[in-house]
């Protein structure tokens, strides 16, 4: 057989485009090495495998007797204290959230530096780091689940507003000029065809939020703001590794079955 | 047009109950009650202490801005860390999205457990895994490292086998045809179609880092999340006005960037 067979054709060369992909690389790989530069990997403790085992073995030799003992500080009341924060944090976040996404959806405003502003200040709130809020209102309220509660009612208002306010752009006119051809007033447009066409978007974003905060809930208890994040940096500092094991159990148990419900939910209503 | 027909033209025909949705609302009521009654709150109480709130924000809006010589390097080690953590927790995720994506892994069992795996992993917030690599390596930004690296790998791997598992499968076939391995077949047919979409979730994985890095030394995970709680405790309002306008300008920008870059990618 002939040999020039076995051999491709060359590809066609872009040399612009060869050379930008280049640049990307060399950045990116000098990134890395920078990023390796300072960090300190010589520091780890020489009992870490040892405490990784310990840590493995709880999960798996779990502290049954904490489960449940009905003093309130068992397992299951935290998961359930957790849950009842995330649902009403996410409750009173939606509320919040409704004003906030009209005020960013392009489509209601006919100046674009309102609906900007809009976006820039739900991309405020996002980046205001959730603990730190958590911690405000832990002054303003103490320490307890109110102050996750508030905290997650907050700061979800960034993700959800901008979630709703998209889900506000996407709807159609059609339905809003009917209103109008009929002589519907503004209150009547916003009754009759705005909310109705919306809400499936609005209650399906909320579940999917309640999702998101019941991971944020289970982690503001690690600074005093309720829930079950607390009894686990506490059996961690204790080194309860039986403990740790039963309520990692539990964060995971908790987070797949709310996944499992509200994706069901959700798919009921789509 | 008699009287009553008109006013049956003007009246809307009534829709039907639906018992489902009453439940629902039921349901829903109930629950606020419930979970206001467990977690104990009221906003009597907030709007009492409402003065407090706002002064410590008000403290917050006058930044100490002599401190942003201190957050600077500490901002440096916290973006390094989100870096590193993309980049090891990326490459696992390249690696297991193969051996879980049914195109290319044909065994059914093999698949399911992994896939039961990935699922668990997801499931932890990565600040628990900061509060965990904590007790494991000790405080420092290894801990930090460790934990970003698994919550980059549960985000990275879910879309990219999903991304392998919905490709062109001609390819695959072809090269199947003139004989060629698994290695050849992953090399030639699957990554040419899904290498920009795993370089597009990895920049999103870092976005979402960068955000949880700034926190992760808040429990001793390295990081400028440990003068974040030190200013804190120690009440000095001014200075933790200063790192969080430094982490938001960092988020924000590092945000546009990379949403930026993604864009481009897809193109």
């Amino acid at each position: 057989m002939d040999t020039t067979m076995k051999k491709l054709p060359p590809k066609p060369v872009e040399t612009k485009k060869r050379l930008l992909h280049w640049a990307v690389a060399v950045i990116t790989a000098a990134l890395i090495v920078w990023s390796c530069t300072g960090i300190d990997f010589g520091g780890i403790k020489e009992t870490a495998g040892q405490i990784a085992g310990a840590i493995f073995g709880g999960i798996f030799h779990p502290d049954w007797s904490y489960v449940y003992n009905g003093t309130g500080e068992d397992l299951v009341s935290q998961l359930w204290e957790t849950v009842c924060i995330a649902f009403l944090g996410t409750f009173i976040s939606a509320i919040i959230s409704l004003p906030f996404a009209f005020w960013a959806a392009h489509t209601k405003h006919k100046k674009w530096y309102v609906s900007r502003t809009g976006k820039i200040v739900l991309a405020i709130i996002r980046s205001f780091p959730e603990i730190v809020l958590a911690l405000m209102f832990i002054k303003a309220v103490g320490p307890g689940s109110a102050a996750g509660v508030l905290a997650l009612g907050f700061h979800s208002v960034g993700m959800l507003a901008k979630l709703f306010s998209e889900a506000i752009e996407n709807l159609e006119d059609g339905p809003n000029e009917a209103v109008t051809a009929v002589g519907g007033s503004k209150t009547n447009i916003v009754m009759f065809s705005t909310l109705p066409n919306l809400l499936p978007a609005l209650i399906s974003n909320t579940l999917y939020r309640f999702d998101v905060s019941i991971r944020s809930a289970s982690i503001l208890g690690l600074v005093g703001a309720g829930g079950i994040g607390y009894p686990l940096i506490i059996a961690l500092q204790y080194r309860q590794w039986n403990r740790v094991g039963i309520i990692l159990l539990g964060i995971i148990l908790m987070v797949i079955v709310i996944d499992g419900i509200s994706g069901w939910i959700r798919k009921k209503l789509v | 047009m008699s009287k009553t027909e008109r006013d049956q033209l003007l009246t809307l025909p009534k829709k039907k109950f639906n018992f489902l949705n009453l439940i629902w609302l039921i349901i829903f009521i109930g629950g606020i009650f419930v979970s206001t009654d467990v977690t104990k709150t009221s906003l009597g109480a907030f709007f009492a202490n409402f003065s407090q709130f706002t002064d410590i924000f008000v403290q917050m809006m006058h930044p100490d801005w002599s401190y942003l010589g201190t957050v600077v390097p500490l901002l440096l080690e916290t973006i390094k860390m989100a870096i590193l953590g993309t980049v090891i927790g990326s490459v696992v995720a390249f690696i297991y999205a193969l051996l879980i994506a049914r195109n290319i892994v044909k065994n059914q069992a093999v698949t399911g457990v992994l896939r039961i795996m990935m699922n668990i992993i997801r499931t932890v917030p990565d600040l628990l895994l900061g509060a965990i690599f904590v007790a494991i390596v000790g405080i420092g930004p290894v801990a930090g490292v460790l934990a970003l690296a698994i919550a980059t790998f549960g985000i990275v791997v879910k879309l990219f086998y999903e991304a392998i598992e919905t490709i062109d499968p001609g390819p695959i076939e072809a090269l199947t045809a003139v004989g060629a391995n698994k290695l050849q077949i992953i090399v030639f047919a699957v990554l040419p179609q899904v290498m920009t979409y795993f370089i597009s979730y990895c920049l999103y994985a870092f976005e979402i880092n960068v955000r949880a890095s700034t926190v992760l030394g808040y429990i001793g995970a390295g990081g400028i999340g440990l003068y974040l709680q030190q200013t804190l405790q120690v009440f000095d309002y001014g200075k933790t006005g200063t790192i969080i306008i430094v982490i938001i300008v960092v988020v924000v920008l590092i945000d546009y960037v990379s949403s930026k870059s993604r864009e481009a990618l897809m193109e």
